[in-house]
C-alpha cells in the first residue's frame, strides 16, 4: 500500500466532503436528517463519490467503480471515516453494492453488467432481494414463487417476505421456481425485475422493535425481461449461495467495537459508579463485561487473521465466513444485553419522556438485534454449515 | 495463521513431525507409569536442545538463535498436542525471558549459555498460596553484610524438582499486597537452606514446593534493581502466560481432533454419532472457540516480537480465551467419548488433568478477567 495513495485519498475527501456533513450519519432506514440543507449536501457528496467511482471502489471503472484493490478500498473507507463522515452509496443501493452487484460481476453477462451495475455504484438505483417466503425461511430451497416464460418474458406469481426495503426499491433480485419437477435445489433460478409495475404489491412489516425496513412482497403476474435471468436457468442455487457469502462478508467484515462511540465500560461507570478502588461498583457485571470485551477482541483478531490469510491466498472464504457470522452475532447481541442491563430500568423505555434518546435507541437496537441470529442463515444453520462443510461431519437427519 | 517466514514454517513442520514421532503422548504415559519420579526423559530434552529449541529466544552471542516468541510458541503448541514433558516452557521461555528482561550482562553471560545447552534448568518460583497473586509475595529477603538472606515458601513451581536454578520473587521491603518492594533473585537449587518437595499433581508433571530457610545469596544474585521487581516480573509473566497459552492451544486442538475423529467413526443407533445434530453443533461451537483463541494466541506472540505496547492486554486475553476453549474442550473430550473417555487406558483423562493444571498456572480465567478489566480502566 503506497503512502501516496493514502495521502491522495485523504486529500480528495478533504476537498470534496461538504463541511456540513461532518458527523452526519444515516439511520437504518436510509434517512439522513429532516434538515433540507443537510439532505442536499448529502446528495452532493453522493454524486461526487459516484463520479470518483468510490461507491463501489473495487468494481471495474466501466461499471461505475474505480478498479481499486481491496486494500485501497479500505484506505478510502478509512479516509472517509476519519473525516467524520460515511459513504452513503452502499446504503442507498440497498442490497446492490454489497450483494447483488458482486454476484452480478461473477455471473452476469456483459450486457447485464452494463445495464445494472452503474446504477448501484452511483447509489441512484436501490435494490431489494426476494428470497425468503412464509414457508421457506431457513429451508430456503423450499420456495414456491414461480416464474414461467411466455413470448414477452418471465411471469412471476407468489409471495416473498422479509424483502428489506422493497417499498423503496426500484429493482429486485428474486429467487423463483422454474422447474417444479426437479429436485428442490435444481429447479430454482435467479431473476431481476423492476418493482414499479402493476403485478407487484408491497406491505411493510411491523416488528418487535417497531417500524422496520422489511416488507411482504406479492407477485401477481409480475413481469421480468427474458434477459434478466442471472446465471443459468435452474442454476439459481449456486447464484444464491455465492450471494449469501457476500452477505456474510458484508455483515462480518466491519470491526464491531468501533461502531459504538462510548466504550461499554465508560457507560457502565457512568450509570453504576465505581468503588473506592476505582473498579466498577457491580463486581459481577464487571467480570461479565470483561469477558464480553475479550470475546469482542477475539472476534476482531479472528477477522484480522483471516484477512492476513486471504492476502496469503490460502483461505476458504466460505468456511471462515460461517464462523464469523455466529461470533459477530454473539458479540453484538451480548453487547446489547449488557447495555440494557447497565441502564437498568432506564433501559426499558418505549416512548420518549422519561428516557434519553440514547436509552430509547438502545432498547430498539436490542430488539432489532434479535434478528441477527435469524437472518442470513440462522445461528443453527451456521452451525450446520460448520459441522458439515468445515469439519466434515456426516449429513444430519435434516432434509435438504 | 500469522504469516510465517520460511524458517518459522520449517521449524513448525519439524516440530510437528518430531513430536508425533519421538515424543508422542504414549511416551508421556510411559514416563508416568514408570513411577521413577523423572520429570522428563533426558533423551527427549537432549534432542530438543540439539534441534536448537532451547535457544530460540536467546541472542546468538550466548549460543541461541534469537528467533523470537512466535517461533517458540509454534513449538510449544506442538508439545502441548502430545503432552510432551520437557523444561522447554519453564526454562527456555520463562527462565530465559527473566534473564533477558531483568538480568545484567554478567548474569546473562553466566547462565544463558547453560540454558541454551540444556545444562541449566532455570524456572520461576513465584506462587506462595493456592492462588496466583504476584503482589502478595511474602518470602522475605533480608539484607546482610554481603548480600541477602531468603526465608519463606514457594509452591506450584514448574519443573521445580529438576531445576538447577530458580528465579525467586522475594520481598525486600513492604508487606504482602504492596506493589513496591519486590525483588527477583537467581538462586541455585542446591543452595544451603532450600528444601524441595515434589507436589504429586494430577497431571503427573514436575511441580514442587520449596522452603527457604536463611538461604544466603550475594548481591550479584539480584536480577535488576532491588525493590522494583514487580513491573519487570509482570513483563516476564506476560511472556510466560502467552507461551503457556500456545501450549494450551495445542493441548485443546489435539483434544478437538481426537473428538472429531471419534464423532466420525463411533456408531450408535446404526449411525455415525457425528450425524446427530446435537453433537455436530457442539463440535461447531468448539471449533469456533478454537479458532478464536488461536487468533488471540498468535496476535499475542507477534505482539511480544514486535515490542507492542498492548502485550499485557493480549497476554490476559490469550490466557483467558484459550483457557475457556481448553476448559470446555477437555470436558467435551470426556463426554463425547462416553465410557471409553473415563478409562485410564484412553488418553482423554491425561488431557483433562493437564488442562486443569495449565488453567491454574500463571493466573486462571478469573484472574485474567479481573486484570483485563483493570487494564481497560474499570
Amino acid at each position: 500500500m503506497s503512502v501516496e495513495f493514502e495521502a491522495s485519498a485523504r486529500a480528495w475527501v478533504a476537498d470534496n466532503l461538504p463541511a456540513t456533513l461532518a458527523g452526519v450519519r444515516m439511520d437504518m432506514y436510509g434517512v439522513v436528517s429532516a434538515d433540507q440543507a443537510v439532505r442536499e449536501a448529502f446528495d452532493v457528496w453522493r454524486a461526487r463519490l459516484a463520479a470518483q467511482g468510490w461507491g463501489a471502489p473495487t468494481w471495474p471503472v466501466e461499471y461505475g467503480g474505480a478498479g481499486l484493490t481491496d486494500a485501497q478500498a479500505k484506505v478510502v473507507s478509512r479516509a472517509i471515516t476519519k473525516a467524520g463522515s460515511m459513504n452513503p452509496i452502499p446504503f442507498l443501493s440497498g442490497m446492490g453494492v454489497t450483494m447483488v452487484g458482486p454476484t452480478l460481476l461473477e455471473y452476469g453477462t456483459p450486457q447485464q453488467k452494463s445495464r445494472h451495475l452503474p446504477g448501484m455504484a452511483s447509489g441512484e438505483v436501490r435494490w431489494c432481494l426476494g428470497l425468503s417466503e412464509p414457508n421457506a425461511g431457513s429451508d430456503l430451497a423450499a420456495l414456491k414463487t414461480s416464474a414461467e416464460l411466455d413470448e414477452e418474458g418471465w411471469v412471476l406469481n407468489g409471495q416473498k417476505t422479509w424483502t428489506s426495503g422493497a417499498d423503496k426499491s426500484q429493482w429486485c433480485g428474486v429467487l423463483v421456481r422454474t422447474d417444479r419437477n426437479a429436485a428442490k435445489r435444481d429447479g430454482i433460478s435467479f431473476l431481476m425485475l423492476e418493482m414499479d409495475q402493476p403485478g407487484i404489491e408491497t406491505r411493510p412489516i411491523r416488528l418487535i422493535a417497531g417500524e422496520s425496513p422489511f416488507c411482504e412482497t406479492f407477485f401477481t403476474h409480475a413481469r421480468a425481461r427474458k434477459d434478466d435471468l442471472l446465471g443459468a436457468l435452474n442454476g439459481g442455487w449456486s447464484v444464491i449461495k455465492r450471494l449469501l457469502q457476500h452477505e456474510r462478508q458484508s455483515q462480518t467484515s466491519a470491526p464491531v467495537s468501533n461502531t459504538k462511540a462510548e466504550p461499554l465500560q465508560a457507560l457502565a461507570k457512568r450509570y453504576l459508579g465505581v468503588s473506592a478502588d476505582g473498579t466498577l461498583a457491580d463486581a459481577d457485571l464487571r467480570s461479565r463485561l470483561a469477558e464480553h470485551l475479550m470475546d469482542t477482541a477475539a472476534h476482531e483478531l479472528t477477522i484480522a487473521r483471516i484477512m492476513t490469510d486471504a492476502r496469503g491466498g490460502n483461505v476458504e472464504v466460505t468456511a471462515t465466513a460461517s464462523i464469523l457470522k455466529n461470533s459477530a452475532t454473539d458479540v453484538a447481541q451480548n453487547h446489547s444485553e449488557l447495555l440494557l442491563e447497565i441502564m437498568g430500568s432506564q433501559g426499558l423505555g418505549w416512548e420518549p419522556g422519561a428516557y434519553s434518546e440514547e436509552e430509547l435507541r438502545t432498547v430498539r437496537e436490542w430488539l432489532g438485534g434479535k434478528a441477527m441470529s435469524i437472518y442470513g442463515g440462522s445461528y443453527e444453520v451456521q452451525k450446520n454449515i460448520i459441522s458439515k462443510n468445515i469439519l466434515g461431519l456426516p449429513e444430519t437427519t435434516q432434509k435438504g | 495463521m500469522a504469516v510465517l517466514t520460511e524458517e518459522q514454517t520449517y521449524i513448525k513442520d519439524q516440530a510437528s513431525a518430531w513430536v508425533k514421532d519421538k515424543a508422542p503422548v504414549s511416551s508421556f504415559r510411559a514416563l508416568r507409569d514408570s513411577k521413577t519420579g523423572q520429570s522428563f526423559m533426558p533423551q527427549t530434552w537432549r534432542a530438543m536442545v540439539d534441534m536448537g529449541w532451547s535457544g530460540i529466544l536467546v541472542p546468538q552471542q550466548y549460543g541461541g538463535s534469537d528467533l523470537g516468541y512466535l517461533t517458540c510458541g509454534l513449538i510449544l503448541k506442538q508439545l502441548g498436542r502430545q503432552l510432551t514433558a520437557a523444561p522447554l516452557f519453564s526454562s527456555s521461555l520463562v527462565g530465559a525471558s527473566a534473564l533477558l528482561l531483568a538480568g545484567n550482562p554478567a548474569q546473562q553471560e553466566a547462565l544463558l549459555p547453560g540454558v541454551v545447552n540444556g545444562s541449566v534448568i532455570l524456572t520461576l518460583a513465584l506462587d506462595e498460596s493456592s492462588r496466583h497473586q504476584p503482589e502478595q509475595t511474602a518470602l522475605r529477603a533480608e539484607q546482610t553484610a554481603d548480600g541477602y538472606s531468603l526465608s519463606g515458601n514457594k509452591t506450584f513451581v514448574a519443573e521445580g524438582m529438576s531445576a538447577t536454578h530458580y528465579v525467586v520473587a522475594a520481598r525486600t521491603a513492604g508487606t504482602p499486597g504492596d506493589v513496591q518492594g519486590i525483588s527477583l533473585f537467581v538462586v541455585p537449587a542446591q543452595a544451603e537452606g532450600i528444601v524441595r518437595t515434589a507436589l504429586p499433581t494430577i497431571d503427573s508433571r514436575d511441580y514442587a514446593r520449596l522452603s527457604f530457610t536463611r538461604v544466603r545469596v550475594d548481591s550479584s544474585a539480584v536480577l535488576g534493581s532491588p525493590g522494583t521487581g514487580l513491573p519487570v516480573l509482570e513483563c516476564i509473566l506476560d511472556r510466560a502466560r502467552i507461551g503457556l497459552a500456545a501450549e494450551m492451544l495445542g493441548t485443546g486442538s489435539q483434544a478437538f481432533d481426537m473428538t472429531l475423529d471419534y464423532l466420525k467413526t463411533r456408531e450408535q443407533f446404526g449411525k455415525v454419532i457425528g450425524s446427530f445434530q446435537a453433537l455436530g453443533h457442539r463440535a461447531a461451537a468448539l471449533y469456533s472457540l478454537q479458532e478464536q483463541s488461536r487468533s488471540c494466541v498468535e496476535a499475542a506472540l507477534q505482539a511480544v516480537d514486535n515490542g507492542a505496547h498492548n502485550v499485557p492486554e493480549l497476554a490476559s486475553l490469550a490466557k483467558c480465551q484459550v483457557g475457556k476453549f481448553l476448559f470446555q474442550m477437555s470436558n467435551e473430550l470426556i463426554q463425547i467419548h462416553g465410557g471409553i473417555g473415563m478409562t485410564d487406558e484412553f488418553d482423554a483423562g491425561l488431557y483433562l488433568k493437564r488442562a486443569r493444571v495449565l488453567e491454574a498456572s500463571f493466573g486462571n480465567r478469573a484472574y485474567h478477567r479481573d486484570r483485563y478489566a483493570t487494564l481497560a480502566g474499570f
